[in-house]
């Protein structure tokens, strides 16, 4: 054990996907306590497709992929919000619509270009190579700053997600919030899709949250429980992905369902 | 002076007219009161003036300065999904929010105001519980505390004591006058009638349409007033 952590940290490789990954396993858990409890996950997973579609076009075009996707994601964040906000139109249905789509482009994409390396399974399971030295900077600058955007607005999002019809009574800007709240979300995911994988990022939003519910009941209790779960779940995530060389997205995913099925037991037994 | 002036005020459900061409004003330290029966359009037109129901025709306006920010808001029924984490402390805290300007984060002075309105409703020892573990005039009462954190020139209830027990809402009543002696202005939605006379310095009735605006002394000799009160006095 103690060899395998050695081993571990003299990869650059594998220290630039824990520093990158434990970041963006922080930034999506401590965002999806608002996305899960006002119900917008399913923004998330609609917003990993199109980052697939996004990340496809741009090993197309041999462009750095945070320098399309991140553009494009917040793009779609805004109309996915949109949507979901204008009650006429299926909010589900056309999150359905745009992922196909996205998903669409991107096979497509890939299926044209020839030239580039076409493992398709990197781009949808997630790769622990994935982070070059140049990815990695402007991944820890916009997952820092994601950090400090979800403090800044922390005890917004408490209150316009426990009940909005008062904070907007009281004056509180809610629809200024969601917009905020979809371009955070939108950063994290291109951020993590490298290495999570397009097809996994949005479980990262998804399973801390729902983890940290199964025990906690305030709502400062379940954030910071969150972040935790998830950083911790990303590190044996990215050493298993190392171990047996299986995608890193899987795997995190897997540790994380195991979490919630550790918590969901212990549940009966402590309440924090 | 004017703190709220409602012009012709009509809110539609869909082909529902629930609020037809109401009309009142609202002074600056005025005790409002504001009568109807079940389904009259009582808590729609409390919307409307609070801007979470869409005006259909006419106007609502605030006055001298009064800014959405300074009030508070207690709502008739809030629903709070199932298992949502929130702790009594973090609920009523919540309501200190609109008052923060540059620094996003409460003060010293927000937690003792919480904390003092929390005492006030005797909620304070449970303070860590979770919302969604308490008796519904428990929920009504973390409500309340955190309309009063919020408000800070108008103070906006739609029943504030339905499902409390009769000794919080002989309290609840006694820091409602407490507070309007203290300058608040406060518009109540209430079927407590005999309250309402008793302690408003103005009462409006409601049927969608406006039926009655004037003094509680003008109310029990009018028409609409009698039939009110005789009813409430053998029912
Ligand atoms: N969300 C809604 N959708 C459709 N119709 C509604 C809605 N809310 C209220 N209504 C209708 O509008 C009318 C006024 O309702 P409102 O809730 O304002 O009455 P109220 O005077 O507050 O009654 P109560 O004393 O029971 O609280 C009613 O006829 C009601 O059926
Ligand atoms: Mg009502």
């Amino acid at each position: 054990m103690v060899n395998l952590f050695e081993e571990i940290f003299t990869y650059e490789f594998m220290i630039r996907a824990l520093i990158v990954g434990s970041l963006v396993a922080l930034c999506a858990a401590l965002l999806g306590v608002s996305l899960v409890l006002k119900k917008y996950s399913m923004i998330g997973d609609g917003l990993s497709h199109v980052a697939f579609g996004a990340l496809s076009i741009a090993l197309a075009l041999n462009v750095a992929p945070l320098y399309i996707a991140i553009p494009v994601v917040i793009i779609a964040a805004f109309i996915l919000l949109h949507i979901s906000q204008n009650s006429k139109i299926k909010s589900d249905a056309a999150i359905g619509l745009i992922s196909t789509v996205s998903i669409a482009i991107g096979v497509i994409t890939i299926s044209l270009s020839k030239g580039i390396n076409t493992d398709i399974n990197s781009y949808m399971f997630g790769n622990i190579l994935a982070m070059n030295q140049s990815d990695i900077i402007l991944s820890v600058i916009l997952s820092l700053f994601v950090l400090v955007i979800f403090i800044l607005f922390y005890n917004k999002m408490f209150a316009i997600t426990f009940d909005e019809d008062f904070a907007k009574a009281t004056g509180i800007k809610a629809n200024r919030f969601k917009i905020v709240l979809s371009i955070l979300t939108a950063i994290t995911i291109v951020i993590g899709m490298r290495m999570m994988g397009t097809m996994l990022i949005s479980s990262l939003i998804i399973f801390p949250s729902l983890t940290a519910m199964r025990v906690c009941k305030t709502f400062k209790s379940v954030v910071i429980t969150s972040g935790i779960i998830s950083v911790i779940c990303l590190f044996f995530g990215v050493i298993l992905s190392y171990v047996y060389s299986v995608p890193t997205g899987a795997c995190i995913v897997v540790t994380n369902a195991i979490m919630l099925v550790l918590f969901s037991i212990t549940k009966k037994t402590i309440k924090i | 002076m004017k703190i709220l002036e409602c012009e012709n005020v009509c809110i539609n459900y869909d082909d529902v007219r629930a609020v037809d061409n109401v009309s009142f004003t609202v002074e600056d330290g005025d005790f409002v009161c504001i009568l109807g029966e079940n389904g009259s359009g009582k808590s729609t037109l409390v919307k409307g003036i609070l801007g979470l129901e869409k005006i259909q025709k006419g106007t609502i306006k605030y006055l001298n300065g009064i800014k959405p920010n300074e009030l508070g808001y207690l709502p008739q029924t809030t629903i709070v999904q199932k298992n949502f984490p929130a702790s009594i402390y973090e609920v009523v805290l919540s309501g200190c929010l609109n008052s923060k300007k540059i620094i996003p984060f409460y003060s010293k002075k927000d937690k003792q105001k919480a904390l003092e309105m929390m005492k006030k409703f005797e909620i304070d020892n449970i303070k860590n519980k979770s919302y969604q573990e308490l008796s519904g005039g428990q929920q009504q009462r973390v409500l309340l505390a955190r309309a009063l954190c919020a408000s800070r020139k108008l103070l906006i209830l739609d029943e504030p004591i339905s499902g409390l027990d009769p000794v919080i809402t002989k309290k609840m009543y006694q820091k409602i006058k407490d507070i309007n002696k203290q300058g608040m202005t406060i518009i109540m939605v209430s079927h407590d009638i005999n309250y309402a006379i008793k302690n408003a310095s103005k009462i409006i009735h409601i049927k969608n349409k406006l039926l009655f605006e004037g003094t509680p002394k003008e109310y029990e000799k009018s028409e609409i007033g009698k039939l009110f009160l005789g009813g409430c006095h053998h029912g």
